[in-house]
């Protein structure tokens, strides 16, 4: 009996996957568990195996096909077997459907997922008038999406505050004069822009981030720390690294990762998830580093970085960051963080603020380590000086936490000692 | 175009279906000789015979059972029931077995039956002669359940029923029998499974059904004098349901209100309203609205009844709410 084989949801995220490459042609014997094909998904790029015996008897889609999943893949079966019964059904739509009921993600080696309980986005908890949430109507949500139109900026005429289809019509309206008339000084005539298919995980990255822009109260705390000693110590750890022959080089960042995970296990109170009708408090501490990618980010994942020694930490953010760019991570590398770092300092940016990654509370935001002039003992001398911005999830840390986590990390970076203890 | 009543309307289907076929008869109680309790089959006797028009005992199990079987084996029974509240004591025979023949034989025998009669409120009848049964039909796989709200649909859509190879049950109105529309003299059918537009507009949907079709048709032009426009999309057949119309017409208002006359709770219209908060989630802009009669029986006292319906001031209020005016 013929199989289809269909697109499955390959990270928890994806709904829609590209077709990279077949590493099976028709007509080749295909054994259970043996590789078929590379899905581009919204995270990296998969291989997909076999759930069955058999041949391939018919591919039904092409390289660099957009798939939804359970959209039909491949047909399955004996050898010379007829199939055109399921190719006839296939074109009337009917088993499409009952495939795309939610597939178990089967991923060469990959090890369960191991996200902490939460809801896909934030976006999907329970309303209820009195949660201070945004309420905004399907369809007007849809319309905003589509006009790429930012929901926070919308006052809602419905209900309780609720968003609705008037309200992004209006929204929409009301700039369109200022738009045609900055367009018709800037845009030269004939010169046509270039449109640019989304790729998977762009959209991914659109659909979420407006999600969760929306959704998430942000606020931010910024503070300068003095790293004249992370530098030194980083300068000497390297050396003797250098001189052991060891190959590892521990890098800023690999110290802020490292300083901030002992930050969070000295003061769990950002170590946390707002989850709608209660909080979760981490035990373990899990960081995502932010990695910018071709055609996005990414946050591969250190697990328990409170616990492991700065060389480890150093090997892994580069191994998870070489695959994150050739798109070979596995979803459990990239999912179940607790908190986040995004580091622009490599660009000389003096300062940013950063979006929050849910269902974490916090993420942040470091910028370049400079010296600067700076004021000591009434005197102008030359220091060392990074500026770091928190972002907060306003539902689950307030602003004095936030600043009591800065405070910790604070301690640990000026005193990369205590990193020792 | 000339004009007739629901009744007339009904009783020139069963005459041509009558004289087309003569596998076609109609049995029930009082349907011959006092030419039916609500004058549906004036004449038939006369004129096609107590061969193809038969009275029965007052057995609503018993003549629905003989009618299965008759349709078993070859003929195209039409059913009366005096009303659907008596049909009751039939719905054994018509869900257990005019429901499953073909199912359960594996294709072999059909049933190509219609079981037709009034139903829902009729004014001043109490609270055992004016319910909206039609859930108890709809609910059950391998029936077809059909309420006309027209003279012109009722003729159109009963001639199908009559002819469709499985079971129809067909419930008319009774408060409508006398109410008059336009019906064409040349024959024509009307699909089973197709909804119809009764009145286009662009702010609001309303999906109905029977009688309730004329009161959202009342509060649409109330409200179009307010600047709200209704569309009346009367589903007419709801099983199986037109839900393409459904689609289309929601897609384009964004809103939807429910209305039926029976009780709301795990009726009809709450799974109509189901589906569409489901299958159109994101072309919404309100929750989808209903209206149904109160959760009560319905009361005897003359003033009480009309408190106890949907009427047109429900269906503008609740327009209104869904388009978030007022």
């Amino acid at each position: 009996m013929a199989e289809l084989i269909t697109m499955l949801a390959l990270s928890p995220t994806m709904d829609e996957g590209t077709l990279v490459e077949w590493l099976k042609k028709e007509g080749d014997s295909v054994s259970e568990g043996e590789l078929i094909a590379e899905i581009e998904t919204d995270k990296a790029t998969m291989e997909m195996e076999s759930f069955h015996d058999g041949v391939l008897l018919k591919l039904l889609a092409a390289k660099g096909d957009a798939l939804p999943v359970g959209a039909p893949l491949a047909v399955i079966g004996q050898k010379n077997e007829d199939i055109s019964d399921l190719l006839a059904s296939l074109k009337s739509g009917t088993p499409a459907k009952a495939a795309a009921e939610p597939a178990p993600a089967t991923v060469a080696a990959a090890s369960p997922v191991t996200t902490p309980a939460t809801p896909a986005s934030p976006a999907s908890a329970p309303a209820s008038p009195e949660d201070g949430r945004m309420k905004v109507s399907p369809v007007a949500r849809k319309m905003a999406v589509e006009a790429g139109l930012n929901l926070s900026s919308v006052s809602g005429s419905g209900p309780g505050g609720r968003i609705v289809m008037r309200d992004i019509e209006e929204a929409i309206a009301r700039p369109a004069t200022a738009k045609v008339s900055a367009a018709a000084i800037a845009a030269p005539a004939d010169a046509a822009p270039t449109k640019l298919p989304l790729s998977q995980m762009r959209k991914t990255i659109a659909r979420r981030l407006v999600e969760v822009w929306t959704t998430t109260p942000h606020f931010y705390v910024t503070a300068e720390f003095d790293m004249a000693k992370t530098m030194a110590q980083r300068k000497e750890i390297n050396e003797g690294l250098a001189a052991s022959g060891s190959g590892v080089k521990v890098s800023v960042n690999d110290m802020i990762i490292k300083a901030s995970a002992l930050a969070l296990k000295a003061y769990p109170k950002v170590n946390v998830s707002f989850q709608g009708d209660h909080l979760v408090q981490y035990a373990d501490v899990h960081i995502g580093i932010a990695v910018a990618v071709d055609d996005g980010l990414i946050t591969p994942v250190i697990r328990n970085a409170d616990l492991k020694s700065l060389s480890t930490i150093a090997t892994e953010v580069r191994e998870l960051a070489g695959r994150a760019r050739e798109k070979r991570l596995k979803p459990n590398e990239y999912s179940g963080g607790t908190f986040s770092i995004s580091n622009l300092g490599m660009f000389g940016i003096d300062e940013f603020s950063a979006i929050i990654n849910p269902p974490e509370a916090a993420i942040l935001a470091c910028g370049a380590v400079q010296d600067i002039p700076v004021v000591v003992d009434g005197e102008v001398r030359v220091g060392t000086r990074m500026r770091v911005t928190l972002s907060c999830d306003h539902r689950a840390v307030d602003g004095a936490a936030g600043a009591g986590f800065l405070l910790e990390l604070r301690k640990f970076l000026e005193n990369p000692i205590l990193m020792l203890i | 175009m000339r004009k007739l009543a629901y009744r007339q309307a009904l009783n020139e289907a069963l005459a041509e279906e009558l004289a087309r076929d003569e596998d076609v008869f109609l049995m029930g109680e009082e349907v011959a000789e006092y030419n039916g309790a609500y004058k549906v089959s004036v004449g038939l006797l006369d004129k096609f015979g107590p061969k193809r028009v038969i009275d029965t005992p007052i057995t609503e199990a018993g003549f629905a059972g003989i009618g299965i079987g008759a349709a078993m084996v070859g003929l195209k029974p039409v059913i009366e029931m005096m009303t659907f509240n008596f049909a009751v004591l039939a719905l054994d025979q018509i869900m257990n077995t005019a429901a499953k023949m073909r199912y359960m034989s594996g294709g072999q025998l059909s049933c190509p039956i219609v079981i037709r009669g009034p139903g829902g409120a009729a004014g001043h009848l109490g609270a055992q002669h004016s319910q909206s049964l039609e859930q108890q039909y709809v609910h059950i796989p391998g029936l077809k359940v059909v309420m006309p709200s027209t003279p012109y649909d009722a003729k159109g859509l009963l001639k199908s029923a009559i002819r469709d190879p499985d079971p129809v049950v067909f419930i008319e109105s009774e408060l409508m029998y006398g109410w008059e529309g336009e019906v064409p003299e040349e024959e024509y059918l009307i699909p089973i499974g197709k909804a119809d537009v009764k009145r286009e507009g662009t702010d609001c949907t309303i999906l109905t059904w029977s009688r309730m079709v004329h009161v959202a048709l009342g509060a649409a032009e109330t409200l179009a004098e307010q600047g709200i426009s209704v569309e009346v999309v009367d589903l007419r057949s709801l099983r199986p349901l037109d839900k393409e119309a459904i689609r289309e017409s929601v897609k384009k208002t964004n809103r939807a209100v429910v209305i039926e006359e029976a009780w709301g709770w795990a009726s009809v219209g709450a799974s109509v309203a189901e589906f569409v908060s489901r299958d159109l989630f994101d072309f919404l802009d309100a929750p989808v609205g209903r209206l149904h009669q109160r959760e009560i029986p319905m009361p005897y006292a003359y003033n009480l009844e009309p408190l106890n319906l949907p009427n047109e001031q429900w269906v503008i209020d609740a327009v209104k709410r869904a388009c978030y005016v007022d």
